[in-house]
């Protein structure tokens, strides 16, 4: 492993440690009681989501990005922050409930949702790169 | 302490993470982020397993598995990323991201059922 390769692997965990601390900080914020619509995790991955395809955009659009940013901010902080596992979980509890309706909305409106919420980071940050000068700078 | 806990396991499992993607990819190449399928599906299995055998782990075991490791080791933004980043991709790219989402979907909720099946002592 080289030295840049260690680095990309400590700026990851070190990402993934505030990622996950946010995704739990809103879980305790607002606790999902069992069988319920799981609203924090769906913030959560939605969240995610709009920042991830704003900062792909970002950085695609950058000819020199900084070699960690991506590491860091997208595979660390919104990696360790969106989970996939806890989606799961929760769709296979609210199933066991009795509850496929709510199952079946919750796992194809996450889906939806985070699908519409990486275009619209991108877009977002595209539009305000496209910005005509004199809206700054 | 248990925030420092659920820290601990996020960091390790967005190394995993990593490691993980950067060894599947190299395997498997990228005609579908075979990587993130990867680790998604191991961690719905994980932490399937965790909340089937539910009272009969501490706490803690909870915090630094389930919440941090397993959360950190999935990833909705990158499975979401992907997902659009194939569909606008062109030529078959919008095939590809249809059968990342239905094999990312069926397969970790089958993991996540899976794990809870198997759990020790748990109500089935």
């Amino acid at each position: 492993m080289t030295r840049l390769e260690r680095c990309v692997l400590v700026v990851v965990a070190a990402g993934g440690a505030l990622g996950s601390a946010a995704r739990y900080g809103l879980a305790l914020a607002w606790p999902a009681p069992p069988a319920s619509f799981p609203w924090a995790t769906l913030l959560t991955n939605l969240t995610g989501c709009v920042l991830i395809g704003a900062l792909m955009q970002a950085i695609a659009v950058r000819t020199a990005p900084h070699r960690l940013l991506r590491p860091f901010l997208g595979t660390g902080v919104l990696g360790g922050f969106t989970t996939f596992s806890t989606y799961a979980v929760e769709t296979r509890a609210l199933l066991a409930a009795g509850r496929p309706a709510l199952a079946a909305g919750y796992v194809l409106g996450t889906l939806a949702g985070a699908l519409v919420a990486v275009r619209l980071g991108m877009l977002v940050v595209r539009r305000l790169r496209l910005e005509p000068a004199g809206g700054g700078a | 302490m248990t925030l420092l806990l659920v820290m601990a396991g996020g960091a390790v499992g967005a190394a995993a993470r990593f490691l993980t993607d950067r060894a599947v990819t190299a395997r498997f190449g990228r005609a579908l982020p075979w990587g993130t399928l990867t680790v998604n599906l191991a961690g719905s299995f994980l932490l399937g397993l965790l909340a089937g055998a539910g009272a009969a782990l501490p706490g803690w075991l909870g915090a630094l598995l389930g919440t941090g490791f397993c959360g950190a080791l999935t990833t909705y933004s990158t499975f979401g990323y992907e997902t659009v980043h194939l569909a606008v991709g062109g030529g078959n790219g919008r095939r590809r991201a249809l059968l990342n989402v239905v094999l990312t979907l069926s397969v970790g909720l089958a993991a996540a059922t899976l794990g809870w099946l198997v759990a020790p002592g748990s109500p089935g």
